[in-house]
């Protein structure tokens, strides 16, 4: 048995109504993780923080949604290149000169796809998955946002 | 050049006190998020906000470069950074000169000169401003001398710490060279600056702080007092003014000090100048400055009618003082109360989570700033402040009614807080008395544990 999109509506609904925060299921090999509220921070109830582990060095299990929502994906399954700073986003190493990446290069991860500004201290922005670059979000020149998604990648198997 | 847009370099409660005039005067406002914040209430309420790094403040609200960058990539003419984080970084001010980006606060170099405690302990007794007996020391040798002459008990304080940070307290003049070599041990690893001086220490001293706004051409005009005296571990706790039982030439002298100290800066912006108060002996010592709008203004604002933030904001467009001081009239009682969300049954032990109800009061005289509402999550990563309660009466028998009552209707369900632990504190004679010292919340709590204990065991 296998979880259709209406099974997981209906656990959505259990859960909603449930006095429960959070609810993890996992059968036939599918995962899944709910929580309620739209921030994911992994300490949730104050009672259970061990007292050698103060509350400043508690991590975030998985990161909110950046402020501005990205344009959905053309096609599933594309991998988000997503920006590691807030600067000023650069697809060519200078201007007038040929960008990082296009449409359709093959990357690597460790392939260059980009450079973020921060007060003249140019950081490299790296692709972070193998594959074929299929999508371009981040405007030259522009501004982008911590978490804010660049471009994606359609990963090779 | 007006500023028609600010970017707004901090969070929570004190984020949403700056939108809130920003919007009175119809300036635009941009919020510098960290991850944890972009669903918080000021997120919800500023007119854009943008993501400037991860949770932890050493990532996003402490990193120098990237608030500049977001103020320039968004095209604000101004920063306000608040109090707390990048607030009183010199560094910050510097690159905003640079970048022609206007800095809604006090120039670099007056943060240098009050951010260093020993040099501000010098401009103090430059402006004729009365310092507690004490002052720098090279080593143990010069220590000795000088603590002979004080006289123990004596504190040795850290140059660049400040706020309660970086302190100790000598009781026996045989004790002065271990503690010494410990302090500077400290000092070195905690603020890069291993020196340290020495003062008298005050047993039984109150916190009286005199809130300031400067034009930054040498004109001051002061709003009076705050009494800051119920404090744990150096965390204020419950704010008032005016200060209980001061005589007016006292209240007078206290003012003209501060008025002193900051002309002599040419201090520019909002400013508060901290005085150990010893009444035993009639007499008040400086503590330190801090340079910038803080947590307890609202107080000062219920009694004056002052919009701190507003004139903050005119200062730095230019504009100068609104207000002449004859034009500066105090009126009644104010009275605050941090709401934190840590546990009193622990050790006060932040209590970070989500919080499930938040009920704030409202009514005559009560002021409620918080960013806290039912669903809001209180993140791990920064001070447990979720909300501060100010009420203002006709005189402080009456604002500790209005507290009582307000802090009645308040409910937090979800989150541990400090909410019972205060009405405690309003109910206790010697604080409704006035007048206590910083040595009270210490022995309040002595008290309090006792008597836990002598339940527990009865």
């Amino acid at each position: 048995m296998t979880l259709t999109a209406k099974d997981v509506a209906e656990i959505l609904r259990l859960l909603e109504s449930s006095s429960f925060d959070s609810l993890s299921l996992e059968m036939n090999g599918v995962k899944l993780n709910l929580q309620r509220g739209s921030a994911t921070i992994a300490q949730e109830t104050p009672v259970v923080a061990p007292a050698s582990k103060t509350a400043a060095e508690a991590e975030p299990q998985a990161a909110p949604p950046p402020s501005r929502a990205a344009k959905p994906p053309s096609e599933a399954g594309l991998k988000d290149i997503t920006s590691p700073l807030l600067g000023i986003f650069y697809r060519a190493p200078k201007p007038g000169e040929p960008p990082f990446v296009e449409i359709g290069a093959k990357v690597e991860k460790e392939t260059v796809i980009g450079i973020i500004e921060v007060m003249k201290l140019m950081n490299s922005v790296r692709a972070g998955a193998h594959g074929e670059l299929a999508e371009i979000l981040a405007e030259n020149g522009a501004l982008v946002e911590y978490g804010e998604v660049l471009m994606r990648v359609r990963p090779s198997s | 050049m007006a500023i028609r847009r600010i970017l707004i370099a901090n969070r929570g409660e004190i984020a949403l006190r700056v939108i809130r005039t920003c919007k009175k005067l119809g300036i635009e406002t941009v919020l510098a998020a960290s991850e944890a914040d972009l669903d918080s209430l000021p997120a919800h309420l500023v007119d854009r906000t943008v993501c400037i790094g991860p949770g932890r403040s050493s990532e996003s609200y402490l990193k120098v470069e990237t608030i500049v960058q977001a103020a320039l990539g968004v095209k604000a003419g101004a920063i306000h950074p608040g109090y707390g984080f990048l607030s009183e970084r010199a560094a910050l001010v510097r690159v905003c000169e640079q970048e022609g980006v206007t800095f809604i606060g006090p120039t670099a170099a007056q943060i240098e000169a009050v951010g260093d405690k020993l040099r501000a302990r010098a401009e103090a007794e430059e402006a004729g401003v009365p310092t507690a007996p004490g002052g720098a020391v090279e080593n143990v040798d010069e220590a000795l001398v000088l603590g002979r002459e004080i006289g123990p008990p004596l504190l040795i304080k850290a140059v660049g710490g400040g706020g309660g940070r970086g302190m100790k307290l000598v009781d026996r003049l045989e004790d002065l060279p271990s503690a010494m070599d410990m302090a500077a041990a400290e000092a070195g690893a905690a603020f890069g600056d291993a020196r340290v001086y020495l003062e008298r220490f005050v047993a039984r001293g109150r916190h009286v702080e005199v809130q300031i706004l400067g034009d930054g051409k040498g004109r001051i005009v002061h709003l009076g007092e705050r009494d800051c005296s119920v404090q744990r571990r150096y965390q204020k706790l419950i704010e008032e003014t005016p200060a209980p039982g001061l005589s007016a030439e006292f209240r007078r002298r206290i003012h003209h000090a501060a008025v002193q100290f900051t002309e002599r800066l040419s201090y520019r912006s909002a400013g508060t100048v901290e005085f150990l108060v010893d009444l035993e002996r009639d007499a008040f010592y400086f503590l330190e400055m801090n340079a910038r709008i803080q947590v307890e203004h609202p107080v000062t604002e219920a009694v004056t009618g002052v919009d701190i933030v507003a004139e903050q904001i005119a200062i730095a467009n230019g504009e100068g003082l609104h207000l002449q001081q004859q034009n500066v009239h105090r009126d009644g009682c104010a009275i605050e109360c941090r709401i934190n969300a840590e546990d009193p049954s622990r050790d006060f032990h932040p209590s970070p989570g989500r919080v499930r109800r938040a009920q704030w009061p409202s009514g005559e005289g009560i002021r409620v700033d918080t960013h806290v509402t039912s669903g809001a999550r209180i993140p791990p990563f920064y001070d447990s402040l979720m909300a501060k309660i100010i009420v203002h009466a006709a005189d402080r028998a009456s604002a500790l009614e209005r507290m009582r009552w307000a802090l009645a209707a308040t409910h937090i369900e979800g989150v541990a807080t400090n909410l019972a632990f205060h009405q405690e504190v309003l109910a206790d004679p010697e604080f409704v008395q006035g007048g206590i010292d910083t040595s009270y919340l210490p022995r309040f709590l002595e008290k309090r544990r006792a008597v836990q204990e002598a339940h527990a065991h009865g």
